[in-house]
């Protein structure tokens, strides 16, 4: 538990993306390394290209990093929904960015975080229960900006690179939004 | 029979056997685990975004398709390298996820290959059991206006891939002495262009922006970019990220016309959220445009419901002096609203004239359908019409809009209707299909020397250090001969 360190992660928990992309991403390319049967699907962040003058805050680094390296504690459940419905559960350390979530406990959702969570994209894009949404900071201009242009928007949206996990999400829900079916067209493809 | 199957079938035996079972036992899937005879294999024309995301999802979610992606340019990632802003580095980090799909053990990169020209689609329909044409738009709509030859007039394709490097736009050397240029059309690459025109030297200088053009604009007198649109404020094709730029841009100012904003305010309420906070941010714009005038910073602005009549030439004719524009009223609302021409005109001076109304697709080979009035391969969900085995994905399934998440989602599908017709037996891959092994040896006979993707990794540790020296992430190469003389090397 981080109860010490989480006053200054109050702060900024909404806007967390690049330090903490940054620090894990290293840390996931270190276990790309050792662990050869890596999917290509798969999106692993790397080194943003640049961390320069985007004008949005950085995350805390507190709860992940310092400590986390060190002493890690997957203490708050999330439930991920998926785009085909598949439904994962997984325990997550406070403090994480759900796109890193996604990325570290390998949860299949096809395409998520393109950008590696620069906030270039909305393909991190995940809808929240109403309760829980109501409850997080604001969001910063730019990731409405981003959420604007997603697929399936909806009221209680947010890109998942900009929400970190806290203690109080513990047995949250987050969707990605659905696929439309695709109807068999191939006999029209035929004719 | 096919004789190049039969020929191709012995040496290809062993190289298929190890590399599929070992792929089915990878997944655990041996249901699905491919013998030679039956291991499905695909191309993908085109090694932009669209090409790379539809192989992404194949090779995800079938787990024996062998996947072959075929590029003309030597060097993968279409738009991302060539059409992204330099200085958007994020946007390029999509590049990390094609590159894992481009070393997917099940995955081949030949560059340096002209579907349509080294290879026809029909060899490769022989090749493969499935083609997925995903080789994008790639020219520019021309405005079909007088004076449009003019020196000083350039298409914004010419001019983005002249500052991104595409080796054909290397010699463009704009001229960049005017004051004022004007940019037709309001969507994203016209807002890059007039940001990137605009931008302090030093914002450009760390990117990977071409040298040569990172020098012109050193240099550039340009100080008043204006975008013009044929519509109104509500209707601009750009997205709110870009405007947002435009105005929070270093040394730079908006002049916008408040009288084109007027009974706006009122509508605001009922628009949807995306389009209400892009034109607020348009609004505060206008706010922020000073009164009076004068030059004594650089300035942009948007102009609405102007379309181009002519391209005005200097006296002596051999240059543009100026664009006379046409004024529209709108009918009807919304984004269906049309620009109807009242017949006023006005003009502008400017030495520059960047037209940015659009790419457009081109037919790839007479035996691919191609609809000539929408600019794209005709299809149900990415299944190319009357073509069974071919498929489409990107800008010439959809025609040449939308970010790059919107080609994701579009190549996911494409990929899952062609996964789909695998299941349903609609694609028949009982047939054994020799892939690149025909392939490679044909485009030898004839000449082309195919890039593989370590080949294109030498191209990349080259660019990087040649961007080490001058102090940028990377100094891309503009030559094709220099990039294949690196890539072989």
């Amino acid at each position: 538990m981080f109860k010490a360190s989480s006053r200054t992660d109050l702060a900024n928990m909404a806007r967390c993306v690049h330090l903490q992309s940054l620090l894990s991403s290293l840390a996931s390319r270190a276990l790309v390394s050792l662990s050869p049967g890596v999917q290509a699907g798969l999106c692993l962040p790397r080194v943003p290209d640049s961390l320069h003058s985007r004008g949005f805050s950085l995350c805390h680094i507190l709860g992940s990093s310092s400590k986390g390296s060190s002493r890690p504690e997957d203490n708050v459940i999330v439930h991920f929904v998926n785009e085909d419905g598949v439904r994962t559960t997984t325990s997550v350390t406070e403090g994480v960015s759900l796109l890193n979530v996604v990325i570290n406990k390998k949860i299949d959702i096809s395409g998520f975080g393109a950008c590696d969570g620069t906030l270039a994209c909305s393909t991190c894009h995940l809808i929240f229960e109403e309760n829980i949404f109501e409850k997080m900071e604001p969001m910063v201009d730019e990731e409405v900006d981003m959420l604007d242009l997603a697929y399936g928007l909806t009221k209680t949206s947010r890109l998942g690179c900009q929400v970190c996990v806290r203690k109080w999400m513990d047995g949250m829900t987050v969707q990605v939004p659905k696929l439309i079916k695709i109807e068999n067209t191939a006999s029209t493809g035929n004719q | 029979m096919n004789t190049s199957r039969v020929f191709a079938f012995k040496p290809m035996k062993s190289l298929l056997t190890t590399k599929c079972s070992r792929a089915a036992i990878t997944s655990g899937l041996r249901r699905l685990a491919c013998t030679p005879s039956s291991c499905p294999r695909v191309c993908i024309v085109g090694g932009g975004p669209a090409g790379f995301y539809t192989a992404q999802h194949i090779l995800k979610a079938h787990p024996a398709i062998q996947v072959d992606i075929y590029e003309r340019l030597p060097i993968p990632y279409g738009l991302v390298r060539f059409g992204v802003a330099p200085d958007h580095p994020e946007v390029k980090n999509v590049i990390n996820t094609f590159t894992q799909t481009a070393q997917h053990e099940r995955c081949s990169y030949h560059g340096n290959v002209s579907v349509g020209k080294d290879v026809s689609v029909e060899e490769l329909r022989q090749a493969y059991h499935a083609v997925v044409l995903s080789y994008g738009a790639e020219v520019n709509r021309t405005l079909g206006v007088p004076g449009e030859n003019l020196a000083g007039v350039y298409s914004a394709k010419d001019f983005v891939g002249w500052y991104n490097g595409v080796p054909c736009n290397k010699d463009l050397k704009p001229d960049l002495s005017g004051e004022t240029a004007v940019i037709l059309g309001q969507g994203n690459v016209a807002l890059d262009v007039a940001r990137i025109l605009l931008s302090p030297h030093d914002i450009l200088t760390n990117t990977d922006i071409t040298q040569p053009s990172l020098e012109a604009l050193a240099n550039s007198r340009v100080r008043r970019v204006l975008i013009v649109g044929r519509r109104g404020p509500l209707q601009v094709a750009c997205t709110i990220k870009e405007i947002r730029e435009m105005v929070n841009l270093t040394g730079t100012r908006p002049d916008m016309l408040s009288a084109d904003f007027k009974g706006i305010a009122e509508v605001l309420k009922d628009l949807p959220r995306p389009r209400k906070r892009l034109t607020e941010l348009m609004m505060k714009a206008v706010q922020a445009t000073p009164a009076g005038d004068g030059l004594t910073s650089r300035q942009w602005g948007f102009r609405f419901l102007r379309s181009p009549v002519e391209v005005l030439p200097s006296p002596d004719l051999t240059r543009t002096a100026g664009i006379r524009l046409g004024v529209n009223r709108l009918e009807g609302s919304g984004d269906g609203a049309r620009a109807v021409p009242t017949g006023e005109t006005e003009d502008i001076e400017c030495e520059m004239v960047i037209s940015s109304i659009g790419y457009q697709s081109l037919p790839i080979d007479p035996a691919v359908p191609f609809d000539p009035r929408k600019a794209i391969i005709p299809n149900a969900m990415g299944r190319v019409l009357q073509a069974t085995g071919l498929y489409c994905s990107g800008w010439i399934k959809r025609g040449p809009t939308g970010v790059i998440g919107t080609t994701m989602n579009d190549s996911f599908d494409t990929a899952r209707a062609l996964i789909q017709d695998i299941e349903t037996g609609v694609l028949d891959i009982s047939t054994v299909k020799p892939g690149s092994q025909t392939v490679t040896p044909l485009l030898q006979k004839r000449g082309v020397n195919p890039v593989s993707f370590s080949d294109w990794e030498k191209i990349d540790v080259e660019e990087m250090k040649r961007g080490t020296v001058v102090g940028k992430p990377r100094e891309k190469l503009l030559d094709v001969t220099e990039m294949l003389k690196t890539a072989h090397s």
